[in-house]
């Protein structure tokens, strides 16, 4: 049965010269799917806040207005889904994560982003230090649509987007990894797409 | 896109490539609130990557599906309880 | 019927394309030989996997448009979208003679068959008609009476599916009533509906609460959650209520 193939069937891909910018397996997407583990979250802004919390010598906390003044970075990054799509050049503006980070005193090695809604998503916090990650909160020059994951989502364009967290309220250091929603369920721990770490094992 | 939020029975594909009866009207029960419903009534969360099914009521996931490299891997601490008919 | 139902896993099964039938432009009814169909029930689905050449996989439900009568062939009615992925593929590619992998059947949870009794009223949206379908043509092959009332929401009279043999359900059957809304351009002369369903329309369409009716809603994810909410708050029990909803846009 795995060897039946649909006569012409080909779906929605493109492929040519954008591929050698395809990490392996991927497809290049025109549109920006939506794949939701649970409904779409509205929390007002007004109650809106982001924290840094966890293996800290003291948590950090900010409002919607707070966390809107600090310093703002602008991203063009290519993101890529594990279920192979791939979309070029898309562009956001918000928070580095080492700006947000640089507020805390932590030995821990280990992030777990959380969201509105109960996602979580590990890291180690190599990966989300040295210009690698942001709290972004535009995405093409607007707010980000909240099946997009606004008011704001976690932005880590080097790995698999199921890192990339919506509706993320904050970062837990841990000094002990642990998977979270998707890397507990046969998702790789880290998710590189250079290196086709989509599955646990890989 | 708006709300992708589906009807149990929309997991009930990959349901039934795990469970040998209809999964969809089996009863269970939220651990999150106790709503107590066939997996039918509840809400199904189905995309690419994996299947959630969720509580109408207070939204805790009582099962997460996915189906990876030849194995399924399935979450249930979120159902407290299952009750399938001898039946059908 | 019954005694064969789901004592097994779910399998991929091969099925063949047997005929096809243009309904209406955007939608077409595919007909498959399904030699290992072990039965199923009016308002179950299939799910539809496609593979192309390199191994790309794309996988969707689609609700059984035949009735359990017409086993083993099965019969769905695909509405291509715009930007979909499958279902340009099943409307306007396939030919009959070509395989098609599916795996069903699914979700006796929304399901009606005639010893169920009634009344029955059946909400549509769009391709939401197809699974209530299954149940009308299953309705007629058990010569049911049971008093039935189908609410149609199409943007059009042309895109009304199934609108020949709906016409002939109703002639010579005065228990079965269908009513339409059509949302965005009407035939001249229409009397009927004009806009999207609300809870007065339901409320006008309807089967009175007190009448006990088993409601069956299925279409885009918001069609259904008005029309469900409309009927709780007409009275009717939430458990005399079966949803389908095929998701923000209806399909793929």
């Amino acid at each position: 049965m795995s060897d039946f193939i649909s006569r012409g069937f080909r779906g929605r891909r493109q492929t040519g010269e954008v591929s050698a910018r395809l990490p392996p397996g991927q497809y290049l997407e025109r549109g920006f799917p939506v794949l939701s583990a649970g409904p779409t979250p509205h929390t007002p802004l007004d109650k809106w806040d982001f924290s840094v919390v966890g293996s800290v010598e003291a948590p950090k906390r900010w409002t919607w207005d707070e966390f809107r003044a600090l310093p703002r970075e602008s991203v063009t990054a290519d993101i890529h889904c594990v279920t192979k799509w791939s979309k070029f050049d898309t562009h956001w503006e918000g928070v580095s994560v080492d700006t947000l980070l640089g507020e805390v005193v932590s030995e821990a090695d280990y992030v777990a982003a959380f969201s509105d809604g109960g996602y979580t998503t590990n890291l180690p916090r190599e990966h989300v230090t040295d210009g690698k990650a942001w709290v972004v909160y535009l995405y093409e020059g607007e707010p980000i649509p909240p099946e997009h994951g606004g008011p704001a989502r976690l932005l880590v364009p080097h790995l698999y987007f199921w890192k990339s967290a919506k509706w993320v309220r904050g970062l837990r250091l841990m000094d002990e990894d642990e998977p979270g929603f998707w890397e507990t369920l046969g998702y790789h721990n880290l998710g590189d797409p250079w290196k086709e770490q989509r599955y646990t094992g890989d | 896109m708006m709300e992708s939020r589906l009807d149990g029975n929309a997991a009930g594909g990959i349901l039934g490539a795990i469970f040998p009866f209809d999964m969809t009207t089996a009863i269970a029960t939220c651990a999150g609130c106790g709503l107590t419903d066939p997996i039918g009534a509840f809400m199904a969360y189905v995309s690419a990557i994996g299947t959630v099914v969720r509580c109408p009521r207070c939204d805790n996931a009582l099962m997460r599906l996915t189906n990876v490299r030849g194995h399924y891997w399935m979450d249930t601490r979120g159902m407290r309880m299952l009750r399938i008919s001898e039946g059908r | 019927m019954e005694g064969t139902a789901l004592h097994r896993r779910l399998i991929w099964q091969l099925g063949e394309v047997v005929s096809t039938r243009t309904e209406t432009a955007r939608a077409r009814s595919l007909t498959l030989a399904m030699p290992e169909w072990p039965g199923h029930q009016s308002g179950q689905h299939v799910d539809v996997r496609l593979t192309a050449a390199d191994g790309y996989r794309a996988e969707r439900s689609y609700s059984i448009a035949s009735p359990p009568e017409d086993a083993p062939n099965v019969t769905v009615t695909v509405e291509r979208l715009e930007n979909g992925e499958v279902s340009p593929y099943l409307v306007d590619e396939v030919q009959t003679g070509d395989r098609v992998e599916l795996r069903g059947p699914i979700g006796g949870y929304f399901v009606w068959e005639a010893r169920l009794g009634g009344p029955l009223f059946l909400v549509g949206g769009g391709s939401g008609i197809v699974p209530l379908m299954a149940m009308l043509r299953h309705r007629r092959a058990a010569r049911s009476a049971v008093p039935t009332r189908l609410l149609y929401s199409a943007r059009s009279q042309d895109e009304v599916i199934y609108r020949h043999e709906l016409e002939d359900l109703t002639h010579g059957d005065e228990m079965l009533q269908v009513i339409y809304t059509l949302t965005r351009q009407q035939p001249p002369g229409w009397t009927g509906y004009h806009r999207r369903i609300d809870t007065d329309l339901l409320g006008e369409a309807a089967w009175p609460a007190q009448d006990y009716a088993r409601a069956y809603i299925c279409g885009p994810t918001p069609f259904v959650e008005t029309a469900a909410a409309s009927l709780v708050a007409l009275g009717y029990p939430p458990a005399r209520i079966k949803t389908e909803r095929f998701g923000p846009t209806g399909g793929g």
